[in-house]
C-alpha cells in the first residue's frame, strides 16, 4: 500500500513530518507493508497535512490529518472516517483547475525520475532535442508565455535576444528569489516537481546556446533547497544534466545558489550582481541582461514558473498552451490565495478569472468570518483592491488598467479590521528596509514616505498631497520596481480607502 | 567559546579551497563560513579578501548588505517571525509583540541567557497558513500566541 504525505513546506509547517512518522510507526506495529511517499502539495493548504492512499479507484484524500488521527485511519481501513474527503480528483478545488505547470505536483514522488517520466516528464525535452535551436525559441514565442515573475515580458523574445548574441559563454539564470508576500508557487513547484524546472532550464539552454544554468533560490526556503539539490544530483546521475543532455544533446549543467535575505535580489540585475558575489545592487539598463548579464555574458533570466512551464509547452505544443487565457495573457496562471482566507492555497487556472470569484468562491471569504476589506494582488509592490474592483479579470493588462499589477499572482486578503494607513506605512517601511540604496527616489523617498504617513496618522491631512507627490517621484524616478512600484500599495490604499487616512484628523476635530 | 585566529585561518582556508573554480563564489563562501562558525569572524575577512583578490572593504560591503550574514554569534536558537502582509492579515503584528514581550527583547536581539535570537523575516512562502515562523530552519505555520509560547518554551530548554 502506498500512502502519500507531502514534504511541502506548508504541509510540514502544519505537522506533516509528524504524520509521516506516525504512519510508518503504525504500519510497522500492525505488520503492514506500507510505503510512505513524500509528495508535493496538492495546493489545498487548509487541508494540510493532506494524507492520500492509493486505491484501485484512485487516490483517496484525508485531511487535515494530525498524528493522533493515524491509528484511527488504519482502524477504518482508510475508508469511512471523519477526516475522509473522498477521491482527491473529485474535490471541487481540484476539478475546477486547469493544471498545466502544476500537472504533476502532488501526484508524483518529486525525487523519482521514473515517476516523472511516467507522468509526461521529459517528453517536451525529447521533442526539443529534435528541433533546431531557432525552432525551440519560436515554439516558446508562439505559446504566448510571458514572464511569470511579474514583469510579463514575452519569454520567447528574451530567448531570441540571447540566442542571437554572439559570445563564448551564455547562461540560463532561474530567478527563484520568490520574496513577495502571498506567493509560494515557486516554492511549491521546486518542492513538488523540481524536475520540471530542470527540464525547462535544459530546453532554454539548448534553445539559446547556453551551457550553464543557475538557480538563485532563497535562504528562507530550506525545504525547497534540499529537494532541489537532491533533484539536480539525480538529474546528473541520469544524464539529464552533464556533458551531453540525455546522451544526444549539447552540454548543460545547473548549479544551485542561495541568496542571503535581500528582497531586492529578486530584481534581475540585483540578482546577477548577487550571483557574481557582489552587493545586490540594481544595475542600470541598458545593457540588457540578455546581452550583458552574468559575468557580462548573454543571460536568460526567467522566473521559476516561466521555466517550469516550458516542458508542458513542448509536450503539448504551443497552440495548446496559447489556447487558454484572455487578451494578451495566454495560458494558465498559478494563483496563490493567502492571508485571511477560509481556503488558501494554489489554484492554477486560465487567465481571465475575475477577482471576486477568487475571493468569494475559491477562498470562501475570510478565515475570521468578517467582511473582506481589501485584497493585495501582486506582492508588497501590488495595489490594494476594494470590493468595487472585484470584477477585474486576471490578466497583465487588465490589472494595469485598474492601477494595479498581477505580479507573481499572489493574492492576500484582509478583513475589515485592517488599517489601510498602517498598510501604506508598511509598504514604505519595507521599501526603506529593502532598498539597495543605489537610486535616491527609493533610498530617501521610502524613509520620507514613512515620515509623511506618520504625519497623516497624527491628523495632518495637509501631508496627503505631499505623499501623492512623493509617490509620483518614486514611480517616475526609481531605477527598479522596488522604488518604482511601492507607490502602488500606498496610492491604492489612499485612493480606495480615504477614510483610513482622515480618521485621526476627524477624531482631532471632534 | 570563540574560536582562535589559527582555527579560523585553517577552517576558512579549507572553505576557500573547496570553492576554487566557482564563478562568483563569495556568497557560497560566506554561507559556508557562517555555517562553520555561526557568524562571520572578523579574522576571516582579510583571508577571504586576499584569496579572492578583493579588498577587505569589498568583502565587508557584501557581508553588510545581506540580512542573513552576522558579524557576532547569534543565540543558541534563532526564531524568525514573518512580518510580511499575508501574515499581517492573520495577526502577525500581535504575535510579534507577544514574542518580544515574552522574550524581553526587541528584533535582532538575543535573550540574556543566550538561548534565543529574534529576527524578522519577510516571507517564508507559508502565506496560506499564516502567521509563519522559522525556528532554526524548521518551518511552523498558524503561529498564534499559544503556539509561540510552546516554541519559546522548547528553545529555552
Amino acid at each position: 500500500m502506498r500512502i502519500f504525505v507531502p514534504l511541502d513546506s506548508a504541509a510540514k509547517a502544519l505537522g506533516a513530518d509528524e504524520v509521516a512518522t506516525a504512519v510508518k510507526a503504525e504500519a510497522s506495529r500492525r505488520g503492514l507493508d506500507v510505503t510512505v511517499v513524500r509528495n508535493g502539495s496538492r495546493g489545498m493548504v487548509w487541508l494540510e497535512p493532506l494524507l492520500e492512499v492509493e486505491t484501485d479507484a484512485g487516490r483517496l484524500a484525508f485531511g487535515p490529518v494530525g498524528p493522533g488521527d493515524v491509528a484511527g485511519l488504519f482502524d477504518a481501513g482508510f475508508g469511512a472516517h471523519e477526516k475522509a474527503l473522498g477521491r482527491t480528483d473529485d474535490l471541487p478545488w481540484m476539478k475546477a483547475q486547469t493544471r498545466l505547470t502544476f500537472a504533476r505536483c502532488g501526484i508524483t514522488d518529486p525525487l523519482s525520475l521514473d515517476d516523472y517520466q511516467a507522468h509526461g516528464g521529459l517528453v517536451g525535452l525529447r521533442r526539443a532535442l529534435g528541433l533546431a535551436p531557432d525552432a525551440i525559441v519560436a515554439e516558446v514565442t508562439d505559446s504566448g508565455l510571458r514572464g511569470r515573475g511579474g514583469a510579463g515580458f514575452p519569454t520567447g523574445i528574451k530567448w531570441k535576444t540571447v540566442a542571437g548574441a554572439a559570445a563564448d559563454r551564455k547562461y540560463i539564470v532561474c530567478n527563484a528569489d520568490e520574496g513577495d508576500s502571498g506567493t509560494f508557487a515557486d516554492r511549491m513547484i521546486m518542492e513538488g516537481d523540481p524536475f520540471t524546472l530542470i527540464e525547462g532550464m535544459v530546453i532554454a539552454g539548448i534553445g539559446v546556446g547556453a551551457t550553464k544554468g543557475f538557480i538563485y533560490s532563497r535562504s528562507e526556503y530550506p525545504v525547497a533547497n534540499i529537494v532541489l539539490a537532491e533533484a539536480i544530483g539525480l538529474a546528473r546521475a541520469f544524464g539529464l544534466l552533464g556533458a551531453s543532455v540525455l546522451g544526444t544533446g549539447p552540454a548543460f549543467d545547473i548549479e544551485l545558489r542561495i541568496g542571503a535575505g535581500a528582497y531586492v535580489c529578486g530584481e534581475e540585475t540585483a540578482l546577477l550582481n548577487s550571483l557574481e558575489g557582489k552587493r545586490g545592487v540594481v544595475r542600470a539598463k541598458p545593457p540588457l541582461p540578455a546581452l550583458e548579464g552574468f559575468m557580462g555574458k548573454p543571460t536568460v533570466v526567467n522566473n521559476v514558473i516561466s521555466l517550469a512551464t516550458v516542458p508542458v509547452i513542448f509536450e503539448r505544443g504551443a497552440a495548446h498552451y496559447k489556447d487558454f487565457g484572455l487578451g494578451r495573457s495566454r495560458g494558465t496562471i498559478p494563483l496563490q490565495i493567502a492571508g485571511n482566507v477560509r481556503q488558501g492555497g494554489l489554484f492554477e487556472t486560465a487567465f481571465g478569472i475575475p477577482l471576486g470569484k477568487i475571493i468569494d468562491d475559491l477562498a470562501g471569504g475570510t478565515a475570521t468570518g468578517r467582511p473582506v476589506k481589501a485584497v493585495q494582488v501582486g506582492g508588497p509592490l501590488g495595489a490594494y483592491f476594494p470590493r468595487a474592483l472585484f470584477d477585474t479579470a486576471f490578466g497583465y493588462e487588465e490589472y494595469t488598467q485598474k492601477g494595479g499589477l498581477i505580479g507573481h499572482a499572489g493574492i492576500v486578503v484582509f478583513d475589515d479590521t485592517a488599517d489601510m494607513l498602517a498598510q501604506a506605512r508598511f509598504a514604505m517601511e519595507f521599501c526603506a528596509i529593502e532598498s539597495c540604496g543605489k537610486c535616491t527616489p527609493c533610498r530617501i523617498g521610502a524613509v520620507r514616505g514613512v515620515e509623511t504617513v506618520d504625519r497623516i496618522a497624527r491628523g495632518d491631512t495637509a501631508a496627503i498631497p505631499l505623499l501623492t507627490d512623493l509617490c509620483e517621484t518614486m514611480k517616475a524616478g526609481s531605477l527598479c520596481a522596488l522604488g518604482g512600484f511601492t507607490p502602488y500599495p500606498v496610492m491604492s490604499a489612499l485612493t480606495h480607502f480615504p477614510d483610513d487616512f482622515h480618521r485621526s484628523a476627524k477624531e482631532a476635530a471632534e | 567559546m570563540t574560536p582562535g585566529s589559527a582555527d579560523i585561518a585553517a577552517r576558512v582556508g579549507e572553505i576557500l579551497h573547496a570553492h576554487d573554480g566557482m564563478e562568483g563564489p563569495l556568497l557560497p563562501i560566506l554561507h559556508a563560513v557562517q555555517a562553520a562558525f555561526g557568524y562571520i569572524p572578523k579574522d576571516a575577512l582579510p583571508i577571504m579578501a586576499q584569496h579572492l583578490n578583493l579588498t577587505r572593504a569589498e568583502v565587508h560591503g557584501v557581508i553588510s548588505f545581506y540580512h542573513d550574514f552576522r558579524e557576532e554569534p547569534a543565540g543558541r536558537h534563532v526564531l524568525k517571525l514573518c512580518r510580511a502582509e499575508a501574515c499581517q492579515a492573520m495577526g502577525a503584528d500581535r504575535v510579534a509583540a507577544h514574542a518580544r514581550g515574552a522574550l524581553g527583547i526587541e528584533w535582532h536581539e538575543t535573550t540574556s541567557d543566550g538561548a534565543v535570537t529574534l529576527e524578522p523575516v519577510f516571507c517564508l512562502g507559508l502565506c496560506a497558513c499564516a502567521p509563519a515562523a522559522l525556528v532554526d530552519g524548521r518551518v511552523v505555520g498558524r503561529v498564534d500566541e499559544l503556539r509561540l509560547d510552546a516554541l519559546i518554551a522548547e528553545v529555552r530548554l
